[in-house]
């Protein structure tokens, strides 16, 4: 294809795409997302091209490896067109049967198809699934309609549109209005209104302005900003040239982290198409306007995802925030006016342009509008990537969408925002979700993670484990966050162990208090949230761990102790094998024990036992 | 030129002041560790908290590193930014219990107490030895490594850096390096006695080990250095 000079010419491309792959209407595609491909998702795509090479099909039949569905619970994810059948977690070995039945048999391979496990009905089309049925997937969704590598595909599902828009019939005034009129709010967590954010950086003094889009996720769970880049990273670029157009820049930069390789890939190749094509670069699409992209790797510091440690490393130096006392919009990269948005962000971008501030703020609530990706990870049957309409509640997310807890647990608490989040507890399931009604619950929306706890679930395991992350995290420049998350880690560590004091529930609250005050960056300011908002739910559960020496969920190690009861064992003597510390003795036939003494309570023999006869005390 | 109110009181500022400066020049203290006046601020140590109402939301913000601007009204000794400040305070002696700039700080704060685990290190990690290499030497030999706990200062690599001139220009400027006092009493307790007009440290406690170098800590003594000798000063060192 050549370079496009016009928004006339970016359509009547438009139109010969459509045509031109409108002769191949029978189409099979196979999610490549990371989720997918960790699951088989190459081995099942080769076997597809082998036998469609095989049967001189590869002509006819369209073959797309795309970006993430979402449903990553059950991947790798097949979907044959026409009719839409989706068959998960296909193996290489089911290929020929796809392709000879479905393919060209049309026919519906009833052993493949996915069976609701609590309903126990098969689903054929996407729609049939709970899972997909109960989202509205207008950010996400078009994932499964293109192949990340191919540009022609963006186009032809209408991509490029918005920026063509843009840039023939708007000024930069109108894209903010029309941005701050859609109620967009920034989607990496502090929830900062988009277009007031632009309009700021529009009116900065200051040349050249910077474009930055945020791709240095790093909430533990959380994988939306990866997949949507992954699997449509022109709707993020698109998203960025119109962010770009309206505050008056023409340099950007995506800045991704190393552990996303394949991120980095496609959207480096799009880069590369989309300069080829004249959607990037100079005087793009015939208006003049100029704007450059280049992808910054960074080292997987999860403090780097701050605005200011990001525009740190960015500029070579080392990964730590600054205070914002003056904003980024008016000095950030290089001190020049810098609009920093994540990844999520700039993909609803496109999508506002394209169908308008009135369609897309009628999705939402009054202070949240649009909708948002979670991702549904933890102790959830459908675990996967789930885009609802803001509002949405707990309840609906967790079981009308998450297909419930697995083995017929009770729900616990759902920790959101990633490590700065909070544990919502399982009475407040009923709230619907949006920005303000999490912050007033003790918790954040941050990127959007959502992990599912069970009543298996300690809650001062938990507050120890986000905590521990952060102390490693933490960039170490102020004293709050990096000694006060030691201490707490301290504090935490003594109450799991069981020496822990009833003062030292106010000493942790106190501290946690100081922390949110006298921090530097959002990091250590939202730091003591998994600890405050554990204490406010479940505070029964540290004092049951404080004064009575005992962990009510039987999780932390120091409070535990195991025993084999006699009249159950059957002297198999695998639970003798596995333990590490040579504490359990027995002779065959005769029950074995364990000696307290010696046991370092890792639980090697109560997940080896076949028979259930070891207990937790 | 900008007007602020300080502590209720409208005074004036140049605009490119910090706030920490306005407050000096009005003869307003807040301690600082991480701030000199001669390097660029760092807002790293945050003991210089105030209180900033700037028509939204009141907050604690580093005076070092704010800048002053027209209405800005501050607080510096509100309940809240004391009380945060002590607590600060609390965590970086936990840090380095033997810090004797901290220990004056904390005598001068009112802090007896220390209720965190103490961790023995020798450096608060303030940066302004790195700060002073890289700005007023023109060197960087010296530099922060690693991050969050494994935080640390030293050369690239950990090997003897051919950026360094050996000027002891970071050993001069340091706050916590050189000045150590064990103290008389178990960790956790802060005994305020160098800043106390009526010392108890060397009569009450034999072996007290005062590393002090005589003219780093006077206070001590509460005497001039000529008559130090004969309090039995040297004796106390052994």
């Amino acid at each position: 294809m050549k370079s496009l000079g016009s928004v006339e010419e970016l359509e009547e491309a438009r139109s010969a795409i459509r045509t031109g792959s409108g002769s191949r209407r029978r189409s099979i595609t196979v999610c490549s997302g990371t989720g997918c491909q960790a699951l088989g998702a190459d081995r099942v795509l080769e076997a597809f091209r082998d036998e469609l090479e095989k049967r001189n099909l590869s002509d006819e039949v369209n073959l797309k490896p795309t970006g993430c569905h979402g449903f990553c619970e059950r991947g790798p994810i097949v979907v044959v067109e026409p009719g839409g059948v989706l068959y998960p977690g296909v193996e290489a070995r089911q290929v020929p049967e796809i392709v000879s039945r479905t393919v060209l048999g049309g026919e519906i391979i009833d052993d493949l198809l996915y069976i609701d496990p609590i309903t126990g009905e098969r689903a054929v089309r996407k729609d049939d699934l709970a899972f997909y049925r109960h989202q509205q997937r207008i950010i996400i969704g078009d994932n499964e309609r293109l192949n990340p590598g191919s540009i022609e595909d963006y186009i032809a599902i209408g991509g490029y549109a918005a920026l063509g828009k843009v840039l023939s019939k708007m000024t930069p005034e109108d894209v903010i209005e029309e941005v701050k009129s859609s109620g967009l709010r920034g989607r990496g967590g502090g929830g900062f209104p988009t277009g007031r954010k632009w309009e700021s950086c529009r009116r900065a003094k200051g040349e050249p302005k910077y474009v930055i889009c945020n791709a240095d996720e790093g909430d533990p769970g959380a994988y939306m900003d990866r997949s949507l880049l992954e699997g449509n990273p022109h709707r993020v670029l698109e998203g960025m040239a119109i962010g770009a157009y309206a505050i008056g820049s023409s340099e950007g930069y995506i800045y991704v982290r190393s552990e996303y390789p394949l991120a980095t890939k496609n959207v480096q190749r799009a880069i590369e198409w989309a300069g080829k094509l004249g959607l990037l670069g100079e005087d793009i699409l015939g208006s003049g306007f100029d704007f450059q992209v280049k992808v910054v790797s960074g080292g997987g510091a999860f403090v780097c995802g701050e605005s200011t440690a990001l525009m740190a490393s960015i500029e070579a130096k080392r990964g730590e925030p600054r205070p914002k006392y003056i904003h980024t919009v008016a000095r950030g990269l290089w001190n020049k006016p810098t609009t920093l948005n994540n990844v999520e962000t700039w993909a609803n971008i496109p999508v506002i342009i394209e169908r308008g501030a009135e369609w897309y703020s009628k999705i939402g609530t009054e202070g949240s509008k649009g909708t948002k990706i979670f991702s549904l990870v933890g102790n959830i049957n459908n675990t996967g990537l789930v885009e609802v309409p803001m509002g949405t509640t707990f309840e609906e997310i967790i079981f009308k969408i998450g297909g419930g807890i697995p083995d017929g647990r009770k729900l616990k608490a759902v920790q959101t925002g990633g490590p700065s989040g909070g544990c919502i507890p399982s009475q407040l399931m009923d709230m619907p979700i949006d920005f303000d009604a999490l912050t007033k619950a003790g918790s954040m929306m941050g990127s959007g993670g959502m992990i599912v706890m069970d009543e298996g679930t300690c809650m001062v395991d938990i507050a120890k484990y986000f905590v521990n992350f952060l102390k490693r995290e933490s960039c170490g420049k102020c004293t709050p966050c990096r000694e006060g998350l030691y201490q707490m880690s301290e504090i935490l560590e003594d109450i799991s162990a069981g020496r822990g004091e009833i003062g030292q529930l106010d000493l942790l609250q106190q501290l946690a208090q100081v922390m949110r005050d006298a921090s530097l960056c959002a990091l250590g300011r939202t730091a003591a949230n998994p600890v405050l908002s554990t204490i406010r739910y479940f505070r029964e559960e540290y004092e049951a761990h404080i004064r009575d020496h005992v962990c009510p969920a039987k999780v932390c190690t120091g409070l535990v102790s195991y025993t084999i009861d006699p009249e159950i064992c059957t002297a198999c003597g695998r639970c003798r094998k596995v333990c590490p510390a040579d504490a359990i003795t027995g002779e065959r036939k005769v029950p074995h024990e364990i000696d307290q003494e010696k046991c370092i309570r890792c639980g090697a023999c109560f997940e080896t036992c076949k028979f259930g006869a070891i207990v937790k005390v | 030129m900008v007007h602020i109110k300080l502590n209720g009181v409208e005074v004036w500022a140049e605009a490119d002041w910090s706030l920490l400066e306005t407050m000096r020049y009005y003869g307003v203290d807040v301690p600082t560790l991480c701030h000199h006046d001669g390097l660029e601020d760092y807002g790293g140590c945050r003991l210089c908290l105030v209180e900033v109402d700037t028509g939204g939301r009141p907050r604690l913000v580093t005076s070092c590193t704010h800048p002053v601007f027209e209405g800005l009204r501050v607080r510096t000794h509100s309940k809240w930014a004391v009380e945060t400040r002590k607590v600060v305070l609390e965590l970086l002696l936990a840090r380095c219990p033997t810090s004797k700039t901290l220990q004056d700080m904390a005598a001068k704060m009112g802090l007896s107490e220390v209720r965190f685990k103490p961790r023995y290190e020798d450096c608060v990690l303030c940066g302004l030895c790195v700060r002073m290499c890289e700005e007023q030497m023109g060197s960087g030999a010296i530099v922060f490594v690693n991050r969050g706990q494994e935080s640390d200062i030293t050369t690239a690599f950990d090997i003897t850096s051919d950026q360094c001139r050996r000027c002891g220009a970071c050993m001069y400027i340091c706050p916590a390096c050189e000045l150590r006092c064990g103290g008389p009493d178990a960790p956790g307790v802060l005994c305020g006695s160098c800043a106390s007009p009526a010392p108890t440290c060397l009569n009450v406690y034999d072996d007290a080990k005062c590393y002090m170098s005589e003219t780093a800590c006077g206070t001590c003594l509460g005497r001039p250095k000529a008559s130090q000798d004969d309090r039995g000063i040297s004796e106390g060192r052994k």
